[in-house]
């Protein structure tokens, strides 16, 4: 140390008062709420363990952050750092701002530790997930606390088709810890038209297990589950318990219903969305909150109005727009951020670039989700036919 | 004049339009002047007295069963769509 710097020192030790560890930790549990720690370390210290309930504002942006993190200036405000010099230094620093009541700790946090008291250790991510989704931590509705709740949840996809293939690639590209993938089809060459998660060499490849190359190959991150199997009523209750969100990207009625129930009996929103020819749709059923799939369709339509039977077409770009609308609704959920289509329906017309919206309603007579609602025993309408595998 | 938007499934029974201008003050009315020019969407919206359980009628953006049902109101320029389920999500 210069001459220089030990003469700050000697000031701040003149001018700011001190408090050891155990004096701090005792007034911690008199009068919590009158006071406030902060820590000044630098993040990769913080990083390493810090004392509960202390706020982390470092030397290097303290007068920038301060008045920000502490508002209240007549409030005590006890500083520490690692060793009990640098939280001195600070604390003369928020004296000159006009804090009126600033406490360095003495032996900073080495002698809190040293002393045995409890300390916590903040979940951090890898520098590689830091650069990886770098532009998720920079929003800050996302932040590192977005990322790690995206990384803890668990989405199951019915399908690993036209609406599944863009949604999967995008919920993994954003990090979600952990997809289920539901089918039980392999890849055929007229699938490639629009579902991208597979490709020319995976033909004859169960979809579920080329949908798990392709994710891990973008982000390894990702656990993919792989189901290949239909879903029946003798798995569907078991398989949707394990998952938070589950995004429907079916192709056929009563896979719909047989969903539908069990998202009620389970309590999982799902993710709706559905095309044909140039038109497409998406909604969230939210048990309870909103309407479900039942109060919008109590019936299916009739083999001439179900376009599912025909030999029907779809333009391989809509259900990427869909798929990716399903995702974005579930990441919402997920995230807890803006207003999930929950009561609504949003439609899209492709051709003539328009979006609408309807508004749908909780049917308190709704055989499934109503007052008297009994889910587990409706029927599902297997003799509509599905598309053609 | 309300206009009537039809789904795609529709379509067909109506010469392919997929807006038609109709005439009336309340939905049966705006539906029985819709039948009257296509005739087939009867079969398929409202076979009997009754509209048909799979398909959704919107005035505006609202389920006309939590409204008036067929006695809804109707106003010119308002949008009455017609909305059956779609099964595609297309494996």
């Amino acid at each position: 140390m210069g001459d220089a710097s030990r003469e700050i020192m000697r000031r701040a030790r003149q001018q700011v008062p001190e408090w050891s560890p155990g004096q701090v930790r005792e007034k911690l549990a008199d009068d919590g709420q009158d006071i406030v720690l902060v820590d000044v370390r630098e993040k990769l210290e913080w990083n390493e363990g810090h004392i509960p309930g202390a706020l982390h504002v470092p030397r290097g942006f303290l007068e920038l952050q301060i008045e920000e993190a502490v508002p209240d200036k007549s409030k005590t405000v006890v500083l520490y750092c690692a060793g009990g010099v640098r939280s001195l230094i600070a604390g003369s620093t928020l004296q000159q701002m006009g804090y009126d009541n600033v406490i360095s700790m003495s032996g900073g946090f080495g002698q809190w530790k040293n002393n045995g008291y409890g300390f916590v250790q903040p979940r951090v991510m890898t520098d590689a997930q830091a650069r990886r989704y770098s532009r998720h931590l920079l929003i800050p509705e996302v932040g590192e606390q977005g990322q790690f709740k995206l990384l803890d949840s668990r989405v199951l996809l019915i399908g690993a088709g036209g609406l599944g293939s863009p949604a999967a690639y995008y919920l993994a590209a954003a990090g979600v810890g952990t997809l289920g993938i539901i089918d039980a089809d392999v890849v055929d060459d007229s699938n490639l038209q629009r579902q991208i998660l597979h490709n020319t060499e995976r033909i004859g490849q169960y979809k579920a297990e080329s949908a798990r190359e392709t994710i891990k190959a973008l982000n390894p991150d990702v656990n993919v589950v792989t189901y290949l199997e239909r879903l029946d009523e003798t798995n569907v209750r078991r398989i949707i318990a394990d998952y938070d969100v589950i995004l429907d990207g079916t192709d056929n009625f009563p896979t719909r219903y047989l969903l539908n129930d069990a998202s009620i009996l389970e309590n999982k929103p799902v993710v709706h969305g559905s095309v044909f020819r140039f038109e497409g749709q998406v909604t969230v059923f939210k048990p309870y909150d909103g309407p479900c799939y039942r109060c919008l369709y109590p019936e299916p339509p009739p083999p001439a109005l179900a376009p599912s039977c025909a030999e029907a077409g779809v333009l391989g770009v809509l259900p990427g727009t869909i798929g990716l609308l399903q995702a974005t609704e579930t990441i919402k959920l997920l995230l807890k951020l803006g207003d999930p289509l929950v009561g609504r329906l949003m439609t899209y017309d492709a051709l003539a670039g328009e979006f609408n919206e309807l508004r749908l309603f909780r049917d308190p007579n709704c055989p499934a989700c109503g007052e008297h609602g009994h889910p587990e025993d409706l029927p599902t309408y297997a003799e509509v036919c599905a598309v053609p595998a | 004049m309300a206009n009537i938007r039809l789904a795609p499934v529709l379509r067909a029974s109506a010469g392919g339009a997929k807006q038609v201008s109709v005439e009336g003050s309340t939905l049966a009315a705006a539906l029985s002047d819709l039948y009257l020019r296509f005739p087939a969407l009867k079969e398929q919206i409202q076979p009997g007295e009754e509209l048909s359980r799979f398909i959704n009628v919107y005035v505006n953006d609202q389920d006309v069963r939590y409204l008036q049902g067929l006695e809804t109101g109707v106003q010119a320029g308002d949008t009455i769509t017609l909305l059956p389920a779609m099964a595609g999500g297309f494996d």
